[in-house]
Formats: structure tokens, sequence, C-alpha cells
């Protein structure tokens, strides 16, 4: 368990080493960020002063490293907008972010879980089928669309709750409601099938041969085991809605990392773009950590080995 | 080094099915009346496969079908709603937007854009982690270890921010957009043809062609992937959804198809400063891309219900 | 009065083609503290009968019997509460496959204590101390430190010692074990058949024992009922049936069992030729004789479970004809 724990987190530092150089790479490959910086009624020689003011004449291995040395010490530069450091931008909008991504996860555990249990359960039957209505759905809408639709129903028609900012837990409901729902259909579906296997298998006869009630069937002896993948599932979910947050921030005017990130890109403020991109893969390589250790935790077979 | 448990979870849950239903090997083709019968039998798969056919027909015919040029701008009639509304008209049935154009026009038009987007984004990304895949599932070990590492490096990478960083840098075009997506959408064609080549490699007759001699490009092309084909297919649907989804994204953010292309995520995103009082401007075309998505996702759920021993029915 | 009594019980399970029919219309007892060997080939029908008596047949499943008492509860007409109640109380369960049977994510002590503390019979302490001691009797060392353990640290073997235990934890009037050695090496097999013939002795548990071996009988039985496509075709006391095999089928599944002394080491096990019948449908006739030696035309109708002496009795036309006449033609070998 130890060493495997041990591997894991070598591999999750060196994946956060790699895209910090492919993200570097490609922002400055892609492009001229001089010249996009500069903007497109710059002179020549003015893009040519950005470029070397900027530091971005030297070769790129150079300027990644010194990148690199400074990020390693949690520097990640100035953002060339803001008259700030781009971490204090990022300390500055995180909560945000955070607060969206789990309200929005809370939300979608607390819908996945229990419709995927009830739709096996109920196999076939009309619950079985709403839910995976449902899960349908909530697949195919996108969800800036869907952010939109609730913002006309719920803040202008309905009025009960507001449009945009991010002030008191009112302005949560909304964007969590549109980023969980984008999260649900997979957990539900993977607790669905799982649930199904699980119930189907040689212990839940067991358990049932002991004359336990069909709730302690369910809860303790199926539920456990078919819910494994799936918290494990809830942290790489949690990772893209962070991803994903710029969507929803920018329908929705939350100020989070998204927001930033948005803007940032339009005023092609790169130390902030590369910044976020960093801080947001490593949320996503932290919680498939933590999901690989609940994982190992949950299940007994793995973690006595 | 494998894939993590949770990335394998993350591919295999956001298919909709647990983890082994894309791994096992696909039936052979039932004969032509039973395929019929049960492609008909599956009422998702017959919904989703007329619906993406009328998309397709839409989206060859548009030239046909629109009633106007979709980027003609007939000023003095702006902002005029849909038919079924009381100061609607027939001459525009879905209205106009702010600056005149034929709304369904607009509409149907859109279907060709994000047709081709989905459709050449899903190639691309599939021929990249096809390859990716099988030579990581047929030699195992090393290659494995190294695709493997490279596929949990992408998936890491949070996809949306990324193309928004780079279509900005590269300024969004619908080429560079689909190249975009066609360039970041491979993970799962990987994910999954690993596991699908990884239970091949041991099989009989992968083994009787290298006994015979056959050369390696040989077994892959011949014996491996068309072996393959039938969980790629059910992949293929899902990334096109998934492609159309992001390049409305883009669009709606601004750094997607630039106007005046009738992206659906276009038209959402001029018609959002109306929505309060229009609300049509935004329902039209996201009803129109939400029915498109659904579609091939229903499609692509019935073609992994046939492909699947004892699926769902 | 026995305890189990089954008349004219039916297990019907709706499948792509129409209805099987799993179990169609057997008739047994069991005795208190007795044990009934249950045997036949694979796919005769015994796990849907056991089953049918915990009343974990599949939800499609049907089951009907003109009687099906036990202890004179008619187990037809009680709810599912009460059923629940009897189960793991009353009447208990071993599975085939002990590496499946127990769930993977809580302890042996936890699972052992499971259906004690469910049927109220005491403390956890109680249940505890039931489990080590039960533990101990199935011959598992460090019984304590066991309880702790997860089931996958444990060989198949102890796994189904485990199972055994489990049942025997709250001192049942029943025990249906369902192949319990199937899944084992032959060495274990003999130690665990041993065991539950003991524990059996000991306790004065009836105990239905299913098998498809017929070797493993005559070592543990005190009676027989041998099933064929879903019918019990012959039930008898064990020595009775070994001296008097009155139904063809039980006497050809009598010379495929290689006997030490009788059966000159090296020679191939004998099986009846032929296929079983498929069970979806209805069966006419004796279901028996497309494979059977004796078939004639009167095998068209279906035979009577006909008595021959006190509690034996055989499902074919000819069962009352003298031994010597009604034994099989060689049958031929399988390599
Ligand atoms: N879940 C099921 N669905 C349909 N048929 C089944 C099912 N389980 C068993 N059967 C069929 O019922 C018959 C009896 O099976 P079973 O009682 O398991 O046999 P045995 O235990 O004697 O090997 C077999 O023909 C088998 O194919
Ligand atoms: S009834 Fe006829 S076919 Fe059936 S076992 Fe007896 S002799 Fe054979
Ligand atoms: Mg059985």
């Amino acid at each position: 368990m130890g060493t495997f724990i041990v591997r894991r987190i070598l591999v999750a530092l060196s994946v956060a080493l790699t895209i910090s150089i492919v993200s570097f790479m490609l922002l400055h490959l892609s492009g001229d960020l001089a010249a996009s910086i500069a903007g497109p009624e710059a002179t020549a020689e003015q893009v040519e002063q950005i470029r070397i003011d900027y530091g971005l004449d030297r070769p790129i291995v150079n300027q990644y490293l010194e990148w690199l040395g400074h990020a390693l010490q949690f520097d990640f530069g100035r953002s060339y907008y803001y008259q700030s450091t781009v971490v204090d931008l990022i300390v500055d909008r995180m909560p945000i972010t955070l607060t969206l991504g789990g309200l929005a996860l809370a939300l979608a555990v607390c819908i996945a879980i229990p419709l995927g249990v009830v739709a096996a359960i109920r196999r076939d039957t009309w619950v079985d089928r709403l839910a995976l209505l449902f899960a349908v759905i909530g697949q195919a809408m996108p969800s800036f669309w869907f952010g939109l639709t609730l913002i006309v129903i719920f803040a202008v028609t309905l009025q009960w709750l507001p449009a945009a900012g991010s002030d008191g837990w009112q302005h949560f409901v909304l964007p969590a409601i549109a980023l969980g729902y984008y999260a649900t259909p997979a957990m539900m579906r993977l607790t669905r099938t799982g649930m199904l296997e699980v119930l189907e298998s040689d212990y839940i006869r067991t358990a049932r041969a002991k004359g336990l009630s069909a709730r302690s069937v369910i809860f303790k002896h199926a539920l456990r085991n078919a819910v494994i993948p799936v918290v494990a599932l809830a942290a790489v979910e949690l990772g893209f809605m962070l991803g994903g947050s710029v969507v929803i921030e920018s329908v929705f005017s939350l100020n989070g990392l998204g927001q930033l990130a948005w803007d940032a890109i339009s005023r092609n403020d790169y130390p902030v773009v590369q910044a976020v991109v960093l801080i947001i893969a490593l949320f996503y390589i932290v919680l498939t950590l933590l999901a690989d250790v609940a994982n190992a935790a949950l299940d007994p077979r793995i973690r006595t080995r | 080094m494998t894939i993590s448990t949770s990335t394998t979870h993350e591919a295999s849950a956001a298919e909709g099915a647990r983890p082994a239903t894309l791994g096992e090997i696909p039936l052979p083709a039932p004969a032509w009346s039973r395929l019929t019968r049960k492609v008909f039998g599956h009422r998702g798969l017959t919904i989703g496969l007329c619906l993406v056919l009328v998309a397709v027909a839409v989206a060859l015919l548009a030239p046909v079908l629109a009633p106007h040029d979709p980027y003609y701008q007939d000023i003095a009639n702006r902002m005029v709603p849909p038919v079924w509304h009381e100061s609607g008209s027939w001459s525009h049935v879905l209205g106009t937007d702010k600056l005149g154009r034929d709304y369904l026009s607009r509409l149907l038009y859109g279907t060709r854009i994000s047709l081709v987007i989905g459709l050449v984004a899903a190639l691309i990304s599939g021929v990249i982690g096809t390859t990716l895949g099988v030579l990581a599932g047929y030699f195992g070990g090393r290659v494995d270890a190294v695709i493997s590492y490279i596929v949990t490096t992408r998936l890491a990478m949070p996809v949306v921010l990324v193309a928004l960083a780079l279509a900005s840098l590269t300024g969004g075009s619908l080429f560079t957009v689909i190249v975009l997506l066609g360039l970041l959408l491979w993970d799962r064609f990987a994910v999954v043809s690993r596991s699908v080549t990884q239970q091949l490699r041991d099989s009989e007759y992968i083994h009787a062609a290298r006994t015979l001699g056959c050369s390696l490009p040989y077994i892959l092309l011949r014996e491996v992937l068309p072996n393959i084909t039938g969980a790629l297919i059910v992949v293929i649907t899902l990334e096109m959804a998934h492609a159309i989804l992001l390049e409305a994204t883009l669009s709606f953010l601004g750094m997607g198809v630039q106007p005046p292309l009738p992206s659906w995520g276009l038209m959402v995103a001029e018609g959002k400063a109306y929505m309060f009082f229009q609300p049509w401007v935004i329902a039209i075309p996201g009803i129109a891309l939400f029915l498109l998505v659904l579609a091939i996702n229903l499609l692509g759920d019935g073609l992994r219900d046939l492909n699947a021993p004892g699926g769902r029915s | 009065m026995a305890l189990l009594e089954a008349r004219n019980l039916r297990v019907d399970l709706p499948v792509d083609a129409g209805t099987l029919h799993a179990v169609r219309g057997i008739d047994f007892h069991v005795e208190r503290g007795e044990m009934l060997c249950l045997v036949g080939e694979s796919g005769c029908g015994k796990s849907m009968t056991s089953l049918a008596l915990m009343g974990l047949l599949p939800r499609r499943a049907r089951l009907t019997a003109d009687c099906l008492d036990f202890d004179g509860i008619d187990l037809t007409a009680i709810s599912a509460r009460q059923r629940g109640g009897l189960r793991g109380l009353r009447m208990a369960m071993i599975f085939q496959e002990p590496m499946t049977a127990l769930n993977p994510s809580y302890t042996l002590g936890n699972q052992l204590c499971e259906a004690f503390l469910r049927h109220r019979l005491g403390s956890r302490q109680n249940a505890r101390e039931r489990a080590i001691h039960l533990l101990e009797r199935v011959g598992i060392s460090a019984a304590a430190e066991r309880l702790d353990q997860y089931p996958h640290q444990l060989s198949g073997g102890l796994r189904q010692r485990v199972m055994i235990a489990m049942a025997l934890m709250c001192k049942p009037d029943l025990i249906i074990a369902d192949e319990p050695t199937t899944a084992l090496d032959v060495t274990i097999q003999a130690q665990i058949l041993r065991l539950l013939r003991e524990l059996q002795q000991e306790s004065g548990t009836a105990v239905i024992f299913i098998t498809h071996d017929l070797g493993v009988v005559a070592r543990i039985a005190d009676r027989v009922a041998v099933m064929y496509a879903g019918e019990v075709i012959e039930a008898a006391v064990t020595p009775a049936l070994y001296a008097r095999p009155s139904h063809p089928y039980t006497r050809g599944l009598l010379s495929c069992i290689p006997a030490p002394g009788k059966t000159p080491p090296g020679s191939r096990l004998q099986a009846i030729p032929g296929v079983v019948p498929s069970l979806v449908g209805h069966v006419e006739g004796c279901a028996f004789r497309n494979r059977c030696p004796l078939a004639e035309a009167r095998c068209e109708t279906t035979p009577p479970f006909m008595a021959l002496n006190e509690g034996h009795r055989a499902r074919c036309h000819f069962a009352d004809r003298p031994m010597a006449s009604a034994t099989p033609s060689q049958p031929e070998t399988i390599s």
C-alpha cells in the first residue's frame, strides 16, 4: 500500500512536470506571442521591443527553465495586464471556483448515486427509463446553454435567484446546478451498472440467504461495492468541472479562475494563462491521486495487500 | 506503469457502460435481417439514427431548404420573432437575428458546420488515438508504459482552457478549430483501442498470423484493426458529439468559429444580449445543438448495445 | 412429521424461446436430522430446487407446488418478511463457489455474525464468541484473528469452511449445501465432506446435500433422490439405492463410478450416451427415453413414480422388473 502510494505520487509529479512543459511549449510555439501582446496595430519595431522586454527573444528552453525555476517557488511572474503577481490573482480567484466545483460535485453525487441505485433496483421500469432519459439529456445539453436557460427561467422569469455575481450563496445555486448536471449522467450510469453487476453477484445471494432485509442487502452489501468506482469517477469529474468552470463562470459572471483565464486569454496575458492551466491540471492530478488512494482504501483487496 | 485506474474509469464511465463492455471483442456481424430487426427493435438507436440522417440531409440540402441567404442582412427586419409568435410572419419562419438575417437559414447552414467539425475532428483524433492505443496494446511493456503516460498527461490537461488559449493564439477559424479539437480529443480512442487490442493480442489468429510470418504492419492493419472497428465506431460517435459540443462552447466564448459563419454556439452568443425579452434567440440554436448531440449519443449508445453481447435491450 | 415436505414442486422460468421448466413437479421430503442427497447431472434443476426452498429464486422465476411445508409452515403462502425471518435462522445455505460467495468488502467476523445479530439471538459479544467457536469447530486455526481478516486472504477450502460455520451460526433446522465441494481440490473435498457429515450428526441438523457425484453420496447420505431433467426419477434410502438401483438412469450413473477394487485402475469412466432433452416447453412421456436402453413404445407416456419397497420409488414403467434383465447394455466410453 505504501509503495503503491509513493509510486503514484512520483507518477503524478512527473505528469505535472510534463504538462508544464507541454503547455509552455504550446503557448510559445503555436503563435507569435510578442505579436499577440503588441496587438494588431503595432509596428514591427514595437513587436521587437516587446519581444526583448518580455524576454521572448531568448531560446525557448532557457525561457522555460527560468519560468520553472520561479514556478517551483510559487512565483508565476507578473500579469501583463493587472498590476499584481499571478499568484495573488490566482489566490484571489480560487475560492470562487472551488466553491462552485465543490457545490456542483456535491449536487451531482447527491443526485447521481440515489438515482443510479433506484434505476438498478427498479431495472426496466419507468423509474429506470426516467433516470436514463435524465442522463441522456444531461449528456447532450451544452452547459453554457443550460446555464443561460436557467437564468432565463429562474432569474428573469421567476426571479427566484440572482443571474450574476458572487456575493452570497444564492449566486452559486444556478451555476452549481448547471455545472453539476454536466457531471451527473456519467456517475449515475456508473452507479447503475455497478449496482446491477453487484446485485447479480454470489455474495448478494449469500447475504439474502442469511435473511437480511432488502435494505441491508442493498445498502450494506451492494452499494458499498458498487460505489467504489464511482468515488474515483467523482474525483475525476471534479477535475473536469474545475477545467470546465470557464464556461459556467463566464455565463454567470462569477469572478473565479475560469473567468480569470478567459480574460487573460482574450488579453494575451500569457503568464496568467500558463499558470491557470497548470493549476487546474495540478488539481486534476491531485484529485486522481486521491481517487486512487481512496479506491485502495475502500477496497480491502488492495488495502491489505 | 499502467494507466491509472481513475483514467480508465473516466473513459469508460463517460461512455456510460461498465468497463468490460467496450473491451469485449465484438460479435461477428449478425445476418442482415437480424441486424435490421435488432436496430429497429432498439428505440434509442432508431430515434438517434433517424435524427442523424435528418441532420445529414439538412446539411447536404441546406442551399435548397434555406428560404433566404444566411448572410443577407435585412436591416429593416431585425429581431423578427418566429412564426408562432403573435407578431411573427411566414416570411421568416424562425424570425431574424439582430442584423436581420433569417434565423432558419442560418440554423440550416449551421448544421453543416457542426457536422463537419464533429466528423473531421473525430477522424483526426481517431487516427491519433487508435495508432497510440493499438501500439500500446499490441506491444505492451515499455511502449505501453510510455503511451499510457502520454494518455494520462493528456487527460490531466484542461481541454476547454487549452483549446481556448490555442484558438485565441492561432486566431480562431473553422479550420483551426477542427485541427485543435482533432489534436485534443484522442484520449478515449487510445484507451479503448488499447484495451481491445490487449485482448486480441493473445488470440489464436494473431498467433497464427505471427507464426505464418506475416509482417507487423500486415498484422496490425489486417488482423487487429478490423477487429476493433466495432468498438471504435462507438467511440467515433461519442467523440463527434464531444467535438460538436466543444466547438459550440469555443464559439460561444468567442474563440472558435468567427462571425459571420452561422455556428450554433456563435448564434447563442450573439443572441445572449436579447435573451431576456426574446428568449427564442438562444432557445432555437440551443435546441438544435441539443438534438444533434442527443441523436449522435443515442446512435453511439445503441451501437454499443448491439456490439456488446447481452447488452441492455 | 417430516421437517420439509415438497409435493409437485415446479419452477418455471420465462426465456426467449418460451418457458423453461427447470423443476417439473418433484416430490421429496426431509426428516429431522437426516442427510438427504440430491444427485443429478449439471443442469437437471438441483440449484433451482434449493433456491426454491430458500425463496431465493430469480425474480422472473415462478414457483408452484401442491405442498411446500417447512415444519408446518406453508412456504408458498408466507410473506417476504416471514421468509426473511426463516432464512439464516431456521434454514441456511452453503453455495458452490466459495471464492465469490463472501463479500470482499467486509471482514469474516462481520459476515459471520450478521445472521446471528439479524435474528437477534444475542449481543455482539455472544455472536463473536459463537463465531470463534464455530471457526474452531470447522478446523480453522487462530480463529479470533481470522475474524478480522477479509475473504481474499483465505484459500478456497478455508472460505468454504467459513461458509459452513456461517450456516451453523443460528443453529438452523435445515442446511442446504449446493455442491459445496465441487469447486475445491479433491483432497480438500474429502475433508469438507467428512466435516459436514460430522457436524450434521453432532448438531442434529437436517441437511440437503446437492451433488452431481454419486460417488460422494454413498459415504454421507441417509437417503438419496436422483434427479434427471427437472424430475426426481428415483428416491430411496442409500443402501437400497446401491443394492437395487431401479431406474435405468441410476443404473447408468452407478456404472460410471469408479469403484475402488472393482474398477481396474486406468480404465475409462463410462458415461451414458446421448444428451439431456431441452427443458423449454412441455416434455411428453419419459424424459430419459432418448438415452434409455430399455425404451419401448410405452415410454411415450409419462411413467408413474412407482413405489417399489418401503420408501423406494422410481419413475419408470419398468422399475419393478428384475434387475438382471433391466441392466443397460454396455455403455459407450467417452474419451
Ligand atoms: N437464471 C436462469 N435463467 C434461465 N434459465 C436458468 C437460469 N438458471 C438456471 N437455468 C436453467 O435451469 C435449469 C436448471 O438449472 P440448475 O438448477 O442451475 O441446474 P443444476 O444446479 O442441477 O446444475 C438448467 O437447464 C439451466 O439452464
Ligand atoms: S420409462 Fe421407459 S424410457 Fe423411461 S426410463 Fe423407464 S424404460 Fe427407460
Ligand atoms: Mg447447480
